[in-house]
């Protein structure tokens, strides 16, 4: 395809390219299921506005997800690849879809609880049983909040005695 | 004979905003260096995790403030400019985040008295009248919620857990308390960005700050120490007087990059 103005990508064209850029963390979910991407601009011209917000503040995949993006529409045709960081509304695991929910847990992730609304400081909270992805168990416990990345925490299954991830709901 | 005229110059106009994100970002920046460095040194491994997040966490933010300074300084640099290429003096930082990390309860310690600085000061925050602000303030805030729920609940197991482990992190309240009065001065800049809505007043955050702490410090079976201990005299960080810690600290954090200038990789 090239990218002349009579084959320009309509949005949905671009959504779809979008689609096959996959977090390098967790390369099941795409950079749109995962709520990365949260526009899509045509700009004048044949420019491309892709409209950005990072998971958390420090997470070191944003910069390799903003290059996966633009060298993906470079490879559709669109050489004027232009990303916009935004940061409010401030990211919240809610946006992921029930599909790629599906998609985490088959991948051996437990899918992320509602981000309910929390007082500042809230100690002790009651334990929470993520269900096991590997054996669908309630009898499990979070064993750390703090897992192999900023988005996971680290929990153990006491029914098929195996350690999962789930991705955290913030 | 004529003396020389003297045109005063006339001193620029102060930039509080530029002020307020400094601080915001080298608190994170500094704290964010402190605990990376237990990487690999923690008394376990989920605690080296934890401590290793909360470290990422600190620096992601600090990205955004610092990158934020930048834009508003207006003179082309960007947050590792800033963070690299600075000198302590030009560091505002409070105090209380470049103290060495001793051993594991006052590095708790520690990092509890400044998330629960961190969650009223940013919720406040999210409500400020600079929408940049107001959005990096919001996004920190739901990181600094659980980083508090870290610190509090080590706190309370610390505190409430074996004499050693309650006589190490009530020595460490003891040390750190005259840290943090300066967490609060409401100084020029403090003052003027309240009244303009863009930063909360401090003395109300401080006394909000000051029941919390002195609710999970009770739950802990610590006691806090008398307010004589709040010396009026170790505070500086805001206007660029440091405690001999952070030179040492920087050299580790910056020698990289001033070696190397410009390196990509």
């Amino acid at each position: 395809m090239s990218g002349t103005s009579a084959t320009r990508l309509t949005r949905d064209e671009i959504l779809a390219v979008l689609d096959t850029v996959m977090d390098p963390e967790v390369p099941v979910l795409s950079v749109r299921e995962l709520g990365i991407v949260r526009d899509v601009r045509l700009e004048a011209g044949e420019a491309v506005t892709v409209v950005v917000t990072p998971t958390y503040s420090g997470c070191p995949a944003i910069r390799v997800i903003e290059q996966d993006i633009t060298s993906a529409l470079h490879g559709a045709g669109i050489a004027d690849v232009r990303i916009e960081t935004v940061y409010s509304p401030a990211w919240t695991s809610d946006w992921i879809p029930t599909e790629a929910r599906a998609k985490l847990k088959a991948y051996g992730i437990a899918p992320p609880s509602p981000a309910a609304a929390t007082d500042l400081v809230q100690l002790l909270r009651a334990p929470r049983t993520p269900q096991c992805p590997y054996c669908d168990s309630r009898d499990t416990e979070v064993r750390s909040e703090f897992g192999s990345t900023a988005c996971k925490s680290i929990c153990w299954c006491r029914s098929c005695r195996q350690p999962f991830e789930e991705f955290k709901g913030i | 004979m004529t003396s020389p005229s003297v045109v005063p110059v006339p001193a620029p106009p102060p930039n509080d905003e530029l002020e307020l994100l400094l601080r915001l970002g080298d608190d994170r920046l500094v704290l964010g260096h402190r605990l990376s460095e237990w990487c690999g040194h923690a008394p376990i491994l989920e605690e080296d995790i934890a401590l290793a997040n909360v470290a990422l966490d600190l620096l992601g933010q600090a990205t955004l403030f610092l990158r934020r300074a930048g834009e508003v300084e207006g003179k082309g640099r960007d947050e590792d400019a800033l963070a690299y290429f600075r000198e302590a003096v030009e560091f505002r930082n409070c105090l209380l985040v470049e103290q060495p990390n001793g051993d594991f309860g006052f590095t708790i310690a520690r990092q509890f008295l400044f998330d629960v600085h961190a969650v009223v000061t940013l919720d406040a925050l999210s409500r400020s009248t600079s929408a940049e602000i107001a959005a990096l303030a919001a996004k920190s805030l739901k990181e600094a919620k659980y980083h508090v729920r870290h610190s509090g609940e080590w706190m309370l197991m610390l505190g409430d857990g074996t004499d050693e482990s309650h006589r190490r992190v009530q020595r460490a309240l003891d040390e750190l308390w005259r840290f943090t009065p300066e967490l609060f001065v409401a100084d020029g800049v403090a003052a003027r960005l309240a009244v303009q809505g863009i930063a909360p007043d401090l003395p109300a955050l401080h006394a909000k700050w000051e029941t919390i702490v002195r609710d999970v410090v009770g739950r802990a079976t610590l006691t806090l120490p008398h307010e004589s201990m709040h010396s009026p005299h170790l505070r500086g960080g805001r206007s660029g007087m440091h405690s001999e810690h952070l030179g040492h600290m920087l050299a580790e954090l910056q020698i990289v990059a001033r070696s190397h200038p410009g390196a990509k990789w």
